[in-house]
């Protein structure tokens, strides 16, 4: 059981959690997920470690609320807990010192972008970010990347706030202007990271995209996370979740990920007709637990 | 000192007892376990017809040396608890050995009986002794040694892992079983179905070692949330223990692999066994919706008839085995074969996929196949099988199952470079010590082996557990290889 420490929206339907888990925190590197599952009758599903504080023994994630289970855990408050937490999963973002790196964000796609934009400017790499969302306030984490970005651009889709347009419109431009660029770290919805691919290809810019494929036990033991690249079948669990842009078949990915869509819709539905019932499955699970190990803590007491 | 009675020829005279099973018609809709378990009078008379033979050759055949013709003796006199108790010196999990051993290679295949009649029913009696302890819970735990003051890691809690537990702990070593999915028993939660093993079954034997004083921690990713050298030098393990088993999945590299609908094995069975998606909207994790489709299974091992039996479950129209040799040469066990065909399951035999086929929306169709024939046998002693050419056909299915076996995982390999694996990946050891290259580590079932069975994981465990032992005793390393108790 992992006990919620803070819970915060930082904007509609995206929740920013202080999850204790020490040995997480321990080994966390920028790039890298966890497994997290809800309650008993919980799905397994993988979410990027935004931050972390090993001091602490915490880690940071931050959640947008889309499918059932997303949904749920942003009704989770300070004081909830997860049921299971494993990780830190996936290889590290490989950071090095390129030189000039444009680092992209396409909706929460920023908040996984974030920790290895962070990591690429401590190791000394001039960063320029750019910051895609549909409206003003879904646009995140724009002081943190304030903080440690060159340049930073915020693009939004109904021009609400930044310029209108999409994450790609600002990328084109520095292509075009022949601004120097060497590499690309693009995450998001798969149609954005595949626009973004396909604009650094004719140019050959090196670009490094994170992918959340279908997942259950994130260790490389399912194969249910496979991706199509140009070498062949990887896993995003183990090879990933980073890839090379310019290898990774995203049409395949996108048919990947809609394998479920029938069910996902269902169990939204359903959640959605009654929320308070799968928040209280959560709630009560967690409380289980919490007596089991009191229990078993008390029979090592009386021995 | 018999206590049965019988003159040996009378006990030939009496037939092998049937297992009470589940109606085939009723249980291809339901998940509730095939074998229903002999009655007491049942287990009795089975348990007469062993002719105690001075030199048993079924012990011989036992990869763990489960004391056979004793624990059946003790039935034959209507001990059961006290054969349990004779089954349990050699076996930490006889409930599960009880249930998915292949009996007919091992202990019964060995019985004497078996050259002119049927071989003394071994799998039955125990998986009968195992339930009547666990109905009657009246066995105390083993003997626990004096605590040794030593701390002993072990790497996965699939069947090497807990056989290891069961030793180590007895002799007063204190045991921490590290697990990376949120559930205690690797293979036996993810991959076995509850048709076949139920689950409580599993959960019952975990608690018993748990009461043993084993810790349990799930949801660590040894060479993720901790390395090896960090449970040794940070956490003051004395010794390791690596038995992750082979979870790396198979695929064929088919055109079309990538296809909505096509699954490896691990992933299919994981989905309804651990993540109960056969319960689905009642539990959160989806699997595909077989109801009314056409599905195939690629293979001919256990978990390939656990799987096709599993999608028949989730209400398929038609479920179909592709195996590339005959029914003869099909790795699974006997009984799962017989109890696969009985629930309909259609064996298409001497056929291999060439591709999978989809639709614009990348859902799978159908698997082009092709037929073949046998050849000369190869290494494994088997005739391989040949492809025919132009012999090439589609079976329509919605959903194919990949279930040709699996690899080494490397996450614990590639965390510990000073620990060798051979060419596959898989960790070198010792194959009298299973001590690795790395001292103070050890390696035993499948991560050594490559996929095998439970029992031989088993065994595996009990003989790195008794290396284990003798290392800690000594403290030495190098010296010559212990022999296992």
């Amino acid at each position: 059981m992992f006990p919620i420490l803070e819970a915060e929206f930082l904007a509609p339907e995206i929740k920013r959690f202080v999850i204790e888990a020490p040995r997480v925190a321990r080994k966390r590197k920028a790039g890298q997920f966890v497994i997290v599952r809800l309650h008993e009758r919980g799905e397994r599903i993988p979410l990027t470690i935004a931050d972390g504080d090993a001091d602490r023994g915490t880690i940071t994630l931050i959640v947008q609320g889309v499918g059932k289970t997303t949904r749920l855990m942003n009704l989770l408050e300070a004081g909830d807990s997860v049921l299971d937490l494993v990780g830190p999963l996936g290889e590290p973002s490989d950071v090095r010192t390129y030189g000039t790196v444009v680092v992209i964000g396409g909706g929460v796609g920023t908040a996984i972008a974030w920790p290895t934009a962070r990591a690429m400017k401590e190791a000394g790499n001039r960063v320029v970010a750019i910051v895609g969302a549909r409206t003003k306030e879904l646009v995140l984490l724009e002081p943190e990347l304030q903080a440690i970005a060159d340049e930073l651009e915020i693009v939004t889709d109904d021009g609400s706030y930044g310029r209108k347009g999409v994450v790609v419109d600002p990328l084109c431009e520095r292509i075009m202007r022949g601004s120097r660029i060497d590499l690309v770290l693009a995450i998001g919805p798969v149609r954005m990271m595949q626009a973004v691919a396909e604009m650094t290809r004719p140019s050959g810019i090196r670009t490094i995209v994170s992918l959340n494929s279908l997942m259950v036990d994130g260790t490389g033991m399912c194969g249910g996370c496979r991706v199509a690249t140009k070498d062949g079948t990887r896993f995003a669990c183990v090879d990933g979740p980073e890839f090379d842009a310019h290898i990774v078949d995203f049409d395949v990915l996108a048919r990947r990920n809609r394998t479920y869509s029938a069910c996902e819709a269902q169990s939204l539905k359903a959640f959605q007709a009654n929320p308070k019932a799968a928040l209280d499955a959560v709630r009560h699970s967690c409380r289980l637990d919490q007596s089991h190990r009191d229990e078993s803590m008390a029979e090592v007491a009386s021995r | 000192m018999s206590r049965n009675t019988l003159p040996p020829k009378e006990r030939t005279k009496i037939p092998r007892q049937a297992m009470p099973e589940q109606e085939a018609e009723l249980r291809r809709h339901n998940f509730a376990e095939v074998n229903q378990g002999l009655t007491v009078l049942g287990a009795t008379t089975e348990a007469l017809r062993c002719l105690e033979c001075a030199k048993p050759a079924c012990v011989a055949g036992c990869p763990v040396g489960v004391k056979i013709r004793d624990f059946v003796e003790l039935i034959s006199a209507g001990d059961y608890l006290g054969a349990a108790s004779k089954i349990r010196e050699d076996n930490v999990l006889p409930a599960i050995t009880g249930r998915v051993c292949p009996q007919e290679t091992q202990c019964e295949g060995c019985c004497i009986l078996g050259k002119k009649f049927e071989p003394l029913g071994v799998g039955y009696l125990e998986r009968f002794v195992a339930d009547y302890e666990r109905e009657h819970g009246m066995v105390g735990l083993p003997e626990i040694a004096p605590p040794t003051g030593k701390r002993v890691a072990i790497i996965g809690s699939g069947p090497a892992g807990l056989s290891a537990a069961g030793d180590l702990v007895r002799w007063g070593h204190a045991v921490t079983v590290f697990e990376a999915l949120h559930e205690i028993g690797g293979v036996l939660m993810y991959g076995i179905p509850e048709f076949r093993l139920p689950k409580e079954i599993v959960r019952q034997e975990v608690n018993t070692l748990g009461q043993m004083g084993v810790e349990f921690q799930t949801n660590v990713v040894v060479g993720k949330t901790v390395t090896i050298d960090e449970l040794m030098t940070e956490d003051g393990y004395d010794a390791v223990l690596v038995a992750t088993g082979a979870g790396l999945p198979k695929f064929m590299d088919l055109p079309g692999e990538h296809l909505s609908g096509v699954y490896s094995a691990n992933e299919f069975l994981t989905r309804v066994n651990l993540m109960h998606a056969n319960d689905f909207p009642n539990f959160d994790e989806p699997v595909f919706d077989c109801r009314g489709q056409d599905i195939a299974v690629i293979g001919g091992g256990n978990t390939a008839m656990d799987a096709v039996r599993t999608a028949a479950r989730l209400g398929a129209r038609t479920s179909t085995l592709i195996y590339r040799r005959t029914e003869a040469e099909m790795p699974a066990r006997v009984e799962e074969v017989r109890h696969a065909k009985q629930e309909g399951i259609d064996l298409l035999t001497l056929a291999n996929p060439v591709a999978f086929l989809g639709d614009d929306e990348g859902r799978l169709t159908a698997v082009r196949c092709i037929r073949m024939e046998l050849g000369e046998p190869d290494d494994s002693g088997r005739r391989s099988p040949v492809p025919i050419a132009g012999s090439e056909f589609e079976l329509p299915v919605a959903m194919a199952v990949v279930a040709l076996g699996t690899g080494a995982n490397p996450l614990v390999q590639s965390s510990t470079p000073d620990m060798a694996t051979n060419r596959k990946g898989y960790i070198a050891a010792d194959p009298e010590t299973l001590r690795t290259s790395k001292p103070g580590v050890f390696a035993a079932g499948d991560i050594v082996t490559g996929g095998a069975t439970v029992i031989l994981a088993m065994a595996a465990g009990r003989t790195a557990a008794a290396s284990i032992r003798a290392y800690l005793d000594t403290g030495r390393w190098n010296e010559e290889s212990p022999s296992p108790a």
